[in-house]
This record gives C-alpha cells, sequence and structure tokens, in this order.
C-alpha cells in the first residue's frame, strides 16, 4: 500500500511542478465559472424554472464536457512520459508489482481531477449566499461526475500505456472516450440488436442521470466497472509490452 | 558458493531480432565483473534481463540462487540498477527522487531517510541535494543513477555504461566510486572501452553478437585480445616511398594511408613507434606525429569480423 501512495504522491508533486497543470486548470476553472455565471443568467432572465434542480442540470453537463476535454491532457504524461525517460524500466527494477503502478498513478491523476472538480464547488457554496440551494442533486451530481472523471481517468491511463508519445496518448484517449460519448447519438439509424449492445456502453447516459439529481445503482456498477476494466487493459497492456521487450 | 549472478543459456529475441543468443556466466558474491562489447552486443539485454526489466525468451536466471519468475519481488530487492541513461525524473530535487526510491524499495519508514542520507553522501551529492534533477550536470545526473541503484544497501549492483557520456575526470570519480565497492558488493558492470573495464574489474565477460566470446582477467584478456600494435604516423616525406620504407620493415604487418596520416600494424613483440622512428631519420623524413594507439575493443571487434 505505501508503494501505491508514494506513486501517487510523485505524481502529483510532478502535476503540481509542471506548467501544464496549471495551464490546463486556470483554462478549466475559467469556463467552468463562465458556464455558471451564464447558466445562472439565463436562468435569472428566463425565470419561473426550477431553478435548484434545472440550473445544476446544465451546469453539471457543461462540467461534464468541461472534463472530457481535460482528462486525456491529464493522463497522457502518466507512463507515456516515463517510458520515454526511461524511468519505467527503472521502476519495473524495484520491488514492485504492475497492480502497484497502475493504482498508483490512477490514485494520483484522481486525486488532481477532485481538486479540480472540488474547486468548481464554490459555484453553488456562492450561490446559497444569495438564494436557497437544495444540496440533493448537487451531492448526486458530483458523485457523477466523480465517477465519471475516474472512468475518464482509467481510460486516459490504458492510452497511456501504449505509446511513448504522449500527443498519440492523447489522441487515443479522446479517441475513445468520444466514442463512449457519440455512441448512442444515431440512434435511429442503428438495428434494434446493435442499440442494445451499445446503448448500455454510453458514458454519458449513463451520467445524465446524476445530473438530474438521481444516483441510480446500476449506473454506479457501471462507471466502476468501466474504470476497472480500463485500469486491467492498462495493467495488460503494460504487461505485455514487458514480455514483448518493448520498454 | 552460491553465484550472485547466473545467466545459464539466455536467450532474447525482439521480433525478428536476436539480440542475445546464448549467453552463460556466473558472478561471484563480492567479485566486481567488466562486461565488454561493442554497441549492440547483447551487453544492456542481458543487463536489462538480470535487473528483471523483462524476462528472457530462453534460458534461465538466478539472482543469489533465486528465480525471478517465481520470486520477482525478492530477486529485485537483492539488485541495484543503474541504465545506460541514468534515467530520473528532472523536476524531482535529488533528494526528493531519491525519497521516492527509497519508499518503491520498500524501505521502513524509519530507516529512508538515513539511507537517502548514506547515498546522498557515499555519492557526493550533498552540495546539489536540494536541487532539482533536470538542472544539474550529466555528471551529477549519472551520480544520482548510481546514487538510486546504491539505495537500500543492494547485495548486487548492475551498471550499465556508468561513465558512458562523463568528461575525464567525471570517469575517474565514477571509477573511484565502484572501486570503493569492493568486496561489500558484487558489482557486474558494462563498458565498450577495455582500458577503463582493466582499471576496475577482476574478471571481464567480453560479448559480441549476442554471444560470450572470451573470458578471463583483464590483464590475460588485454594481451590475448591486443594481437596487433597499432601507430600513427605523420612524417614530411613522399608517400609512396614512405610506404614502401615502412612496409620492408620488419615485424610490420600492415600500413595504411589515411588522411590524418599512417597506420601501421605489427606483432605485439615489435617496437614499432622505435622501429618506424629510426626509419624515418635515417631516411631525412622529418617526423611530426608518432603515437601509438591503445588497443580498443571496438576496433578489435572489427578486426575479428573482418577476418
Amino acid at each position: 500500500m505505501s508503494v501505491v501512495v508514494a506513486i501517487a504522491r510523485k505524481e502529483l508533486a510532478l502535476y503540481f511542478r509542471s506548467f501544464l497543470f496549471y495551464g490546463l486548470a486556470a483554462v478549466f476553472l475559467v469556463l467552468a465559472g463562465y458556464r455558471f455565471y451564464t447558466n445562472l443568467g439565463f436562468f435569472v432572465l428566463m425565470g419561473g424554472m426550477d431553478l435548484p434542480l434545472g440550473l445544476w442540470q446544465y451546469q453539471l453537463l457543461d462540467v461534464q464536457a468541461l472534463l472530457l476535454v481535460l482528462v486525456p491532457l491529464l493522463t497522457m504524461r502518466l507512463l507515456a512520459e516515463e517510458r520515454k525517460l526511461g524511468t519505467l524500466e527503472l521502476v519495473w527494477t524495484y520491488p514492485v508489482r504492475d497492480v502497484e503502478i497502475v493504482a498508483g498513478k490512477f490514485a494520483g491523476c484522481c486525486a488532481v481531477v477532485l481538486l479540480l472538480l472540488a474547486a468548481t464547488a464554490i459555484h453553488p457554496v456562492l450561490l446559497a449566499r444569495l438564494h436557497p440551494v437544495a444540496p440533493g442533486p448537487l451531492v448526486a451530481g458530483y458523485l457523477g461526475l466523480a465517477l465519471l472523471g475516474a472512468a475518464f481517468v482509467a481510460c486516459g491511463l490504458f492510452a497511456s500505456a501504449l505509446t511513448e508519445s504522449q500527443v498519440i496518448a492523447a489522441a487515443v484517449a479522446y479517441g475513445l472516450l468520444f466514442f463512449f460519448w457519440i455512441v448512442t447519438w444515431n440512434e435511429a439509424a442503428v438495428g434494434e440488436t446493435a442499440l442494445r449492445v451499445l446503448v448500455p456502453l454510453s458514458l454519458f447516459d449513463r451520467f445524465y442521470p446524476f445530473a438530474r439529481g438521481a444516483i441510480d445503482t446500476r449506473n454506479v456498477v457501471f462507471l466502476l466497472v468501466f474504470t476497472a476494466a480500463f485500469l486491467a487493459f492498462t495493467f495488460f497492456a503494460l504487461d505485455t509490452r514487458r514480455w514483448r521487450g518493448i520498454r | 558458493m552460491t553465484p550472485a549472478l547466473e545467466a545459464t543459456r539466455l536467450g532474447k529475441v525482439f521480433g525478428a531480432t536476436t539480440a542475445v543468443a546464448d549467453v552463460s556466466f556466473a558472478v561471484a558474491p563480492g567479485e566486481i565483473v567488466g562486461f565488454l562489447g561493442p554497441n549492440g552486443a547483447g551487453k544492456t539485454t542481458t543487463m536489462r534481463i538480470l535487473a528483471g526489466v523483462f524476462p528472457p525468451t530462453t534460458g534461465v536466471v538466478r539472482i543469489a540462487g533465486r528465480d525471478p519468475a517465481r520470486e520477482p519481488l525478492a530477486c529485485r530487492r537483492a539488485v541495484g540498477y543503474l541504465p545506460e541513461s541514468a534515467p530520473s525524473y528532472p523536476e524531482l530535487r535529488v533528494d526528493g527522487h531519491l525519497g521516492f526510491v527509497a519508499r518503491l524499495k520498500r524501505l521502513p519508514a524509519d530507516e529512508r531517510r538515513a539511507a537517502v542520507a548514506r547515498v546522498v553522501d557515499a555519492c557526493g551529492l550533498g552540495s546539489v541535494a536540494r536541487r532539482p534533477i533536470g538542472t544539474l550536470s550529466k555528471g551529477f545526473r549519472q551520480r544520482v543513477g548510481l546514487a538510486q541503484a546504491l539505495c537500500g544497501d543492494p547485495a548486487i549492483l548492475i551498471l550499465d555504461e556508468p561513465t558512458i557520456g562523463l568528461d575525464p575526470a567525471q570517469v575517474v570519480e565514477m571509477r573511484e566510486l565502484i572501486l570503493r565497492l569492493r568486496g561489500r558488493r558484487t558489482v557486474f558492470f558494462s563498458s565498450h572501452i577495455l582500458s577503463e573495464v582493466a582499471a576496475v574489474a577482476d574478471r571481464v565477460i567480453v560479448i559480441a553478437r549476442g554471444r560470450i566470446v572470451a573470458e578471463g582477467m583483464p590483464d590475460d584478456l588485454q594481451a590475448r585480445l591486443g594481437r596487433r600494435r597499432r601507430v600513427r604516423l605523420r612524417v614530411d616525406g613522399p608517400p609512396s616511398a614512405v610506404a614502401a620504407t615502412l612496409r620492408a620493415a620488419t615485424g610490420v604487418l600492415a600500413v595504411a594511408e589515411t588522411e590524418a596520416g599512417f597506420v601501421l600494424e605489427a606483432s605485439p613483440e615489435t617496437e614499432l613507434a622505435r622501429t618506424a622512428g629510426e626509419l624515418m631519420q635515417r631516411a631525412g623524413w622529418p617526423v611530426l606525429e608518432l603515437a601509438e594507439e591503445p588497443v580498443d575493443l571496438e576496433r578489435l571487434f572489427l578486426d575479428l569480423v573482418a577476418r
């Protein structure tokens, strides 16, 4: 366990020492703040709608889209850079299991994503000073964002295990995440059977109930299984490359 | 006594390339063994297999009698490894990096600080301990690499080209660092420079094209491998006449004309430089440069391959 913590802490230290992290954090928080401002403005101007529920639904869906852009840029370096630097080769000669490497990297990056998500909690806190805010739907929404963030991180980590190029790792992660986003967009054009297979795979359909304030166990389980599956793929990708001697 | 490192009929194939064909050797505990071979001979691949980076395609490895396939963590704990490029995290400070290594090597919490302080001291990193590794010179980064290998006091050290890319003063320092480990640790290090290995190692293993081609004490090996003496000569005289004179001299086996002058080869017992100097003097051609070239392994291998 202490090895997992050590790897997670090292990842955090590397994030907090990189300009990329501060740049991404700034863009993410500014855009999230801008969406909050405009969403709030929209509700105030339109008036009469269910503010506590409807506003957050819009806002959480916007934060979800921002997460989709943010996470691959955070995960791309996790394993690709270690491979490029040659430090992965070194870590492999320490008494560390591959499972611990994957777990440590995942935990470190998740901590960063959660930190950024937590920073967006400033919006309901600010609003609560002016207008009553129902906490229930927000808790559900943020739980959904956290689970979705973890799933994105697992997916990005897998992409980063495939290559030593950070750009390729980010591109693969975007490809995978976009696939799981748009997989159900053309529902009408897809056959009945295919739809039955594809619909449950859509990450974003899974998130939508959370944004509306509903915690459905099936959705929680799906996101956890999705995350675990991509962590397992990461492990196998590392192991395969190691056996083939590709560092 | 159980060997510290033992490789039996080791082979490693990457796709269509055979990096290591058939390598068997053993290193006794406390021995300093040099692993010599030209670039691409299979040194790094062999060392990576021994260090546990990847398993061999064929053959068996034993680390202090243990099987890395069965007890990977115990084997890795016994080995400290310095890869050729001495990789590290440029953003981390030297002490932070070594602290991270100490954690990954599973040192108990109360021993980590002392362990890091010990290797910082042993590798002369005290003055840069709080600086980010990315700001350090190549020599210091190589020392950080050695420090991480030493961290946790492994009984066996595997060092891949520990002096590559260092300036002469740093090479001497690194050599002294290795010599200071004599008797306390088993050291298996690679190089492609014979003189460097001869200065440090108790024994030398030579690899070429994925196979062991020679094994022995440094002096024997140098004599056995250094079959020819080589002298470089620049002289102010008519080239064809100079070449003819040199070729006629006793003991001279070959004369080649290059842009940098003539290169002569002779059997080891010939006093080649003296003979050549005297001949030029007698003919009245002023000698501009006359130097005996050290036998380096690359050239030797080239000779061997050419034959």
